[in-house]
Parts: structure tokens; C-alpha cells; sequence
């Protein structure tokens, strides 16, 4: 079976910039993949040089086996993609947008069941004769989604679709794409939100300056990138010098250990019985993405300080 | 579905928005350059229609109202597809277009047949209105709608080249006051170029407007200032030109596609 999508070397180079740095990555069909990576990480120029809204400088990409500049036609047709900018045209109607959008495809009246399926699942089918120009910001971001998906694609592919839209809607839309992945579409997905990748994402890469840096199934990068942590409430007694050397954070008597391995509760136990400090409140953290990334993203670059992290 | 059928219906969708994109504003889009039209009729015909007679048994004011439909018709197919383009590129909504798989040429035919519509119905709104003022003959009806199609598809086209090409409004509106309204006036809408010092006369005979307008006044009068085969030449060869620039543009995804 041909993979969903594939970048072979791909670099893309404005002026000066390297924005992508010979980036290789198969996803098979059927997959729901993340990409996730810091601000200017690279992951837009990547998905518009899939879309072919921009030219790779070097390398190869391909959607369903179709190459995105040779073969352009059957790459686009496979293809769905949800920008990131919130753009919308003032002319028209919701419905007449997705009728636009699905006849661009070739795609004529026998495409309305699917049309009402996508307002219905978006929850858009009380907005279908609003003007695009007064829907509220979410409102758009539904219909943009509505937008890409006009035509069927088997592989969609979501640029940050819940930045600034509610829970609701983050909901209703997180059960809708599950679902059109349950039949077959490959989903791939840019997101701040790690909780967000974390629950969906059978696999995550994630960029940095234009590179992957970490590529794996998300149940692996948690295991191989994030320990657990241990959490101590400790009231007014400082933390024994033995345990400062697994010390991620600290203050007011509340301290974050980083674990490797299980059986350092134990040494962390018995070094405060041994300090006779008392342990007002313990707790053994989950390992999340956000542990992962800062670990392998969070270092070298301050930019990732508008991360949304949800806890 | 045919690859075909498939093609045809991309195309035909596209152009449908185009057209509905300005007949929904139609106030702004068909009356108002229709009404600017006759007031140029009213203002001129009235000064003017005593002092100046450019041919034998032709009043000024039957002189002036095919020059009249003719610069409406074509600013017009240039307004439409121009402003359809930066509109979308500002806006950022061109990306719509741009990630589906309507190729380059599909892309100019459907700009195109929109921008002709406009400029083609603007101009048959003028005529009809016009027809209440004076008497219109009409001897060549063949060149009228030749002139008609040929220059609404010459300003279409030009219309797309700058919209691709410009990035802001200003930049448009700069190409508006600077390219078309000069080559507007300069082209004999107005009068003939014989009434013109010699210097002008030249000047006038490298400007393709001047050819649009002096063929469409033939269809209707049988005169005109040069011959209308002349005028074919000089207009086939410059749509063709602008065709050519135009379809590089596109293809090689100039400012559309970084
Ligand atoms: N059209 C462009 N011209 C010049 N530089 C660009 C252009 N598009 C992107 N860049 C630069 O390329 C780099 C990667 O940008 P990109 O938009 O792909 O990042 P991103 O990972 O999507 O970031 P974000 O999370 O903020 O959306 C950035 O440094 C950006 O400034
Ligand atoms: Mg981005």
C-alpha cells in the first residue's frame, strides 16, 4: 500500500533562512500522526509544500503516491488541508463555500449528503446560510475545516484547527476527525495543545529549526523521553542534598523530582527519613508530551514560552 | 466521472463564483460605472455636441456613446479580474483556489470568462441606456462584437497580470490611475485622433486602446480613423502578447506560489 504522504530530503530555504533542513518522513494510510515543535519550527512550510502552496528548494513529496509537483492534480485531489491563517471570503455563504470547494474538485450536486454530513458533524448546519463575514472567529475556524474536507480526501491534513476555538467545539471536533480516521482517512495534525496530540496521536514527530528531532510512536517518545515524577510537598524543611541532583523544580516547600527509574522513590524516601523531614503530601506524576518536548525542544530555544500547555 | 467532465465542472465552478462575486454587488459593479458612463453622455454631449462635429452626419453625441461603451466595457473586465485577485490575496482566501487542482489554464479561463462577462454586460447596459438619447446606427454589427469580445479579453487578461503582480490595494489603485485611466483618455473616446496636434497623433497610434474603440465606432458608423483589419492586428497581437505574459505568470506561480 503507498504511504498517505511522503517527504523525501526536503529542504526549503527563504533568502537566507533554512526553514527546512532535509526532512524525510513516511506516513502510512489510516495513520493519525502529530507534528508538533515550537513557534517557526517549520511545521507550516512543511504542510504547504504537501499542499503545493509553496515549492520545496531540494526534495521530493508525495500524497498517495502522487508527487506534489510532477503529479499535482491527483496529490491535491487525495489532499485536504486546513490552513492556519483564519482566512474566509466575505461574498458567500457557508454552504455555497463548501458547494465552491467541492465543485472545484469536480465534485457536483451528488456531493451534498456529504456536505450536510461535514455541517452536521461540525455543528454548522444552523450557520449553512450565514455569510462567512459574520460568523464568529470559531464559527470561521469550523467552516475553514468545513472547507478542506469539501471534497472527501482521504488524507487530511489540520494545521492548528483549535487554536482559539472552545472545549466544545474541541470536542465536537476531536470526535468528528476520529470518526472520518476510523474510516480510513489519514489525519495529520499540528497542534500547541499536547494533552491534545497526546490522547489522539497513534505517532508524533517533532521538529525543531527545520529538522526532526524525534520521530516515534507517542507510548515510546513517553517512555524513552519523560520519567515519571515525584512530587513532594515538604512545608518549611529544605530538601536533603542528595535528592538536589534530581531536582526539576522547586518553591514554597513543593519540590518536582525527575525519576529514571521506580525504585528512586525509594532512595528519595529513605534519604528524607534519614534528613527527618516530614512529607506533608506525595505524589507519583505521569510522564506527559510536554515532559518530552521541553526535553527534546525546550532548551536551546525561549520561543517555545507561548506553548499552551493545559494541565 | 471523466477526467473531463471532472475539469469542466472545476472550471465552470470557478467562474461561477467569479460572475456571483460581482453580482452581488452589482449596485457597485454594473450601476455604478453605467451611471458614470451617462454622466460623461450628459456633461459632454451638452458642451461639446455644438462645437465639434468628428464625422459627416454623425451628431457628437451618437460620436461619442460607442467610445463611452467601449471604455466602460474595458475598465470594467479590468476591474473584475483585478480586484478579484487582490482582494483574495489580501485577504489570504486565494489559498482556496490554490489547493485545489485547477491548473493554470483552467485558472485564466475562468478569471477571464468572468471578467469578459462583466465588462461585455456593463457595456450592452450602457448601449441600451444610451438608446433612449440619440439614434444609433449600427452598419457593421460583425465588428461591433468583435472589438467588444476581443478588447473585454485583452482587459481581462491585463486585470489578472495585475492583480498577480500587485501586492496591496495601493499598488492597484496605482496601476488604475497611471496605466489604464491615461490609456483611456488618450485613445479617442472623446474625439478623433485627426482633431489631435501631430505629436499625439503618434503618441495615439502606439496606444491599443485607441485601435478597440477606433473598431468598435467603425462597427457601428462604417468610418473610423484607421481601417478596421488594421485595428484587428494591432488588437489580436496584443491579447495575444498579454495572454502569453500572462499564462507565464501563472504557470510558474509568480507571487501566488512562493
Ligand atoms: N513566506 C515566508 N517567507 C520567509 N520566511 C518564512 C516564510 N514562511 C515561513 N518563514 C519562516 O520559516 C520558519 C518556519 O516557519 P513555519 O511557519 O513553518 O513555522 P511553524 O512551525 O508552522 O510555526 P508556528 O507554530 O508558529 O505555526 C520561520 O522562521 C518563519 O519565519
Ligand atoms: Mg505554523
Amino acid at each position: 500500500m503507498k504511504p498517505a504522504i511522503q517527504f523525501n530530503r526536503v529542504h526549503k530555504n527563504f533568502g537566507e533562512l533554512q526553514a527546512l533542513n532535509g526532512i524525510d518522513l513516511t506516513i502510512p494510510q489510516g495513520e493519525f500522526f502529530g507534528l508538533l515543535g515550537p513557534n517557526g519550527a517549520g511545521k507550516s512550510t512543511l504542510i504547504n509544500i504537501l499542499a503545493g502552496l509553496l515549492k520545496p528548494t531540494y526534495g521530493t513529496a508525495s500524497v498517495m503516491g502522487h508527487d506534489v509537483v510532477s503529479d499535482y492534480q491527483a496529490a491535491r485531489m487525495a489532499l485536504g488541508v486546513v490552513p492556519q491563517e483564519l482566512v474566509f471570503d466575505p461574498f458567500f455563504n457557508v454552504r455555497e463555500m463548501l458547494r465552491f470547494q467541492a465543485g472545484y474538485f469536480g465534485r457536483g450536486r451528488e456531493n451534498d449528503a456529504w456536505v450536510d454530513e461535514i455541517l452536521e458533524g461540525l455543528g454548522l448546519t444552523d450557520k449553512a446560510h450565514t455569510n462567512m463575514r459574520k460568523l464568529s472567529g470559531g464559527m470561521k475556524r469550523r467552516a475553514l475545516i468545513a472547507q478542506a474536507l469539501a471534497h472527501k480526501p482521504p488524507v487530511i491534513v489540520l494545521d492548528e484547527p483549535t487554536a482559539g476555538v472552545d472545549v466544545e467545539l474541541r470536542q465536537m471536533l476531536w470526535e468528528f476527525i476520529k470518526k472520518l480516521n476510523r474510516e480510513g482517512h489519514t489525519i495529520v495534525l499540528t497542534t500547541h495543545y499536547l494533552e491534545e496530540a497526546e490522547t489522539l496521536c497513534s505517532r508524533v514527530a517533532m521538529m525543531k529549526q527545520g529538522e526532526i528531532v524525534a520521530l516515534d510512536s507517542t507510548a515510546n517518545l513517553l517512555n524513552k523521553f519523560a520519567g515519571k515524577n515525584l512530587r513532594l510537598v515538604l512545608g518549611n524543611a529544605p530538601l536533603p542534598a542528595p535528592l538536589l541532583s534530581m531536582l526539576k523544580s522547586g518553591e514554597h516547600g513543593v519540590y518536582m523530582l525527575a525519576l529514571s527509574h521506580l525504585s528512586q522513590v525509594e532512595f528519595a524516601l529513605s534519604e528524607l527519613r534519614k534528613a527527618n523531614v516530614q512529607i506533608e503530601d506525595m505524589q507519583l506524576i505521569e510522564p506527559d508530551l510536554e515532559d518530552v518536548f521541553m526535553s527534546l525542544v525546550g532548551s536551546a530555544s525561549h520561543r517555545n514560552d507561548d506553548l499552551i500547555i493545559q494541565s | 466521472m471523466s477526467l473531463m467532465n471532472q475539469k469542466w465542472r472545476g472550471t465552470y465552478t470557478l467562474f461561477k463564483k467569479e460572475v456571483l462575486r460581482f453580482w452581488r454587488v452589482a449596485f457597485q459593479t454594473v450601476a455604478s460605472p453605467v451611471l458614470t458612463a451617462l454622466l460623461y453622455l450628459l456633461i459632454f454631449s451638452h458642451v461639446l455636441a455644438s462645437h465639434v462635429q468628428v464625422y459627416e452626419n454623425v451628431p457628437y453625441t451618437a460620436f461619442l456613446i460607442p467610445g463611452l461603451i467601449m471604455m466602460s466595457l474595458l475598465q470594467n473586465a479590468f476591474a473584475n479580474s483585478s480586484s478579484s485577485l487582490i482582494q483574495s490575496k489580501v485577504m489570504g482566501n486565494i489559498v482556496f483556489i490554490l489547493l485545489t487542482p485547477l491548473s493554470y489554464l483552467q485558472f485564466y479561463m475562468a478569471l477571464l470568462a468572468a471578467a469578459m462577462i462583466r465588462g461585455l454586460f456593463v457595456g450592452f447596459v450602457i448601449y441600451l441606456v444610451a438608446l433612449f438619447f440619440v439614434d444609433l446606427p449600427i452598419v457593421h454589427v460583425g465588428w461591433i462584437l468583435t472589438f467588444a469580445v476581443l478588447g473585454s479579453a485583452l482587459l481581462g487578461t491585463f486585470g489578472i497580470i495585475a492583480g498577480i503582480w500587485a501586492d496591496k490595494f495601493d499598488q492597484m489603485a496605482a496601476f488604475q490611475n497611471f496605466v489604464i485611466m491615461p490609456l483611456t483618455f488618450l485613445s479617442g473616446v472623446f474625439y478623433s485622433i485627426h482633431s489631435l496636434p501631430p505629436f499625439w497623433q503618434v503618441v495615439s497610434k502606439f496606444n491599443p486602446f485607441f485601435y478597440m474603440i477606433d473598431g468598435f465606432r467603425f462597427g457601428f458608423f462604417g468610418k473610423g480613423d484607421v481601417s478596421p483589419w488594421l485595428s484587428l492586428v494591432v488588437v489580436i497581437g496584443f491579447l495575444l502578447g498579454l495572454a502569453w505574459v500572462c499564462l507565464k505568470m501563472l504557470k510558474s506561480g509568480y507571487k501566488l506560489r512562493g
